[in-house]
């Protein structure tokens, strides 16, 4: 490797650069000036921010643009109980709906793993499939099926199940359903990857023991698959933190989580610095399991190398 | 052939039926002759037509394609060199935060950076349109480019470059003769990838979006939260049925090509 690096080196620092001078640009450096905006005043003008800081002021510059810097934002967020109720629901939205994936993929994922490689190929196509049709289209089907006189209503009612048809939409269930539905496939993907690689002679070598199947399943199976259900976890859990999209179409007034705080702030409220700040929190708060999802993530690729 | 047992085929048979049974009954709900969405009124072909006439609506679908393939052409090629430098430079000075900012991007919650660009574009006051949002889908989808070439990289044998190098090969001819063809499925792999997160994104361009470019996801959005109406329905089977055959074609054509490549790889 040490040679090859030194013969291409000036192909080398280009193919190196180009990637690195554009993930500086539009990913480090926008996440430096969220920091600064939300430690900046609420100006009621446009942009509705006191503005950045200017080189060209030099010295005087860098005094006064200390001096601008103010916590103002941070302690807004906490004297006002609406954010800490929107970080706390979203963090149990978050926790509650990767447990129910848990649940729901594992049983999915184990069954792909028990049929014929052939079978296998197909249903991964199966369970991916989805995943590439719109975001949106997939939480808008069931808005359509859980409208007031909508489809599931209609069922409910034909089998007796209900007299009265009961509201789904603008409930927490509706947020569930629509998260487990969405975030499915991001949870049977990596569990499936690594109940696939599992030795089956484990299961036999527990069996000629005298293992029943499903102890053996409990013993060997589950505690092996320990890096799929992490992976799967964290690959659901962050993103759901921040969920916009889903809360907003199928949960009420009541579900506001704290994507929507950031959207409300920012698109209605004009309020960026506020905005920025309910941001950079968010940020802290996922920061410990991306830096998980991180370290498993470099390890995995190097121990593959 | 190993023999599934009753209680695994339930389990697929219900989770198969959960992932698709909403997106058919969306399909089957679009031909409804009734405007009310929830009565049945007979199959019809209305709400299409309808379509065809939504100038704004066919100008933002016009525009989301635009978007999606010039991000994803911009993405593939970043992404391509992102995966590069991630497997065949060991390990440089600045490698660890190269590699948070490959992977950070994957897991960060859309509304955040959406707004981190946004605050960018305005502290550099560009003007917000095409090319922001551009910019935007080219960073977030760059990043899945690169991890899914870099599994790529990682699996196949170095030793083929190092080959191809000692009988005389330049790096640069090495890389579009030797490496480029290997990788060349995930590449593909990747640009869809890239075009299926630009056209599906809402969120990132609706805080990158600017006057003039207002993309289809958008557009369906403002729609959508008003109520489910059968012209959305319509649009959204559309949507469904140009992915499916897409995705479809694709997974058929690198079959093909797995299956061509294997006698050479044994």
């Amino acid at each position: 490797m040490k040679t090859g690096h030194i013969r291409y080196s000036s192909l080398a620092r280009l193919v190196v650069g180009i990637p690195y001078a554009w993930l500086a640009l539009f990913f480090l450096v926008p996440f430096l000036i969220v920091i600064k905006i939300s430690l900046s005043q609420t100006a009621i003008a446009q942009p509705p921010y006191t503005p950045v800081f200017d080189l060209a002021a030099g010295w005087q510059g860098l005094r006064s643009f200390f001096a601008g810097l103010s916590f103002d934002n941070y302690a807004f967020l906490g004297t006002d109980p609406l954010y800490f109720f929107s970080y706390l629901k979203s963090l149990q939205i978050a926790a509650c709906s990767t447990l129910l994936l848990l649940l729901i993929g594992y049983p999915i994922a184990y069954a792909i793993t028990r049929t014929s490689k052939r079978a296998q190929a197909i249903l991964v196509l199966l369970v991916v499939l989805p995943f590439w049709t719109s975001f949106l289209i997939r939480i808008y089907a069931w808005m359509n099926i859980l409208q007031h006189d909508g489809p599931l209503n209609q069922l409910l009612l034909l089998l007796r199940i209900v007299r009265e048809p009961p509201a789904w939409l603008s409930t927490d269930t509706a947020v569930y359903i629509g998260i487990v539905y969405s975030y499915l496939p991001f949870m049977v993907l990596p569990l499936y990857a690594t109940l696939e690689k599992l030795d089956d002679t484990l299961l036999e070598a527990a069996a000629d023991l005298g293992c029943p199947r499903w102890k053996a399943f409990w013993l060997v199976t589950v505690p092996l698959s320990r890096p799929g259900v992490l992976a799967g976890a964290l690959l659901c859990f962050i993103p759901i933190v921040g969920e916009f999209v889903i809360p907003d179409l199928l949960g009420g007034s009541r579900t506001a989580m704290i994507g929507q705080a950031v959207w409300t702030e920012f698109f209605a409220n004009k309020d960026w610095p506020t905005a920025a700040a309910v941001a950079v929190v968010l940020v802290c708060l996922l920061v410990t399991p991306i830096v998980i999802f991180q370290y498993q993530a470099m390890r995995d690729s190097e121990r593959s190398v | 052939m190993r023999k599934i047992s009753a209680l695994n085929l339930i389990v697929l048979g219900l989770g198969i039926a959960f992932l698709y049974l909403p997106i058919v009954i969306l399909v089957i709900y679009s031909f409804n002759a009734s405007r009310l969405v929830a009565v049945w009124g007979g199959w019809s072909l209305h709400w299409y037509s309808q379509l065809a006439g939504d100038e704004p609506l066919l100008q933002a679908a016009f525009i989301s394609l635009r978007i999606a393939l010039v991000s994803a052409t911009a993405a593939t090629v970043l992404g391509t060199l992102a995966a590069m430098v991630l497997v065949r430079f060991g390990r440089f000075r600045g490698r660890l935060l190269f590699a948070a900012m490959i992977y950070a991007p994957l897991v960060m919650p859309e509304v955040i950076t959406g707004l981190s660009m946004l605050l960018l574009f305005v502290a550099v006051s560009v003007d917000r349109g095409f090319w922001t949002v551009v910019a935007a889908h080219t960073t977030m989808a760059m990043c899945f480019a690169a991890v899914i070439i870099q599994s790529r990289l990682v699996d196949f044998d170095k030793s083929l470059e190092e080959a191809a190098m000692d009988l005389g090969a330049s790096p640069l001819q090495t890389f579009l003769q030797v490496t480029l063809p290997l990788i060349l499925p995930a590449i593909a792999a990747s640009f869809m990838l890239a075009f299926a997160l630009s056209l599906d994104d809402l969120v990132i361009a609706s805080f990158t979006t600017g006057p003039g470019a207002t993309t289809l996801p958008i557009r369906i959005y403002s729609e959508v939260r008003l109520g489910v109406s059968p012209e959305m329905n319509a649009v959204c089977s559309i949507m469904v049925l140009v992915v499916g055959i897409a995705v479809i074609a694709a997974s058929l054509l690198t079959k093909l090509n797995a299956v061509r490549g294997t006698p050479a790889r044994t």
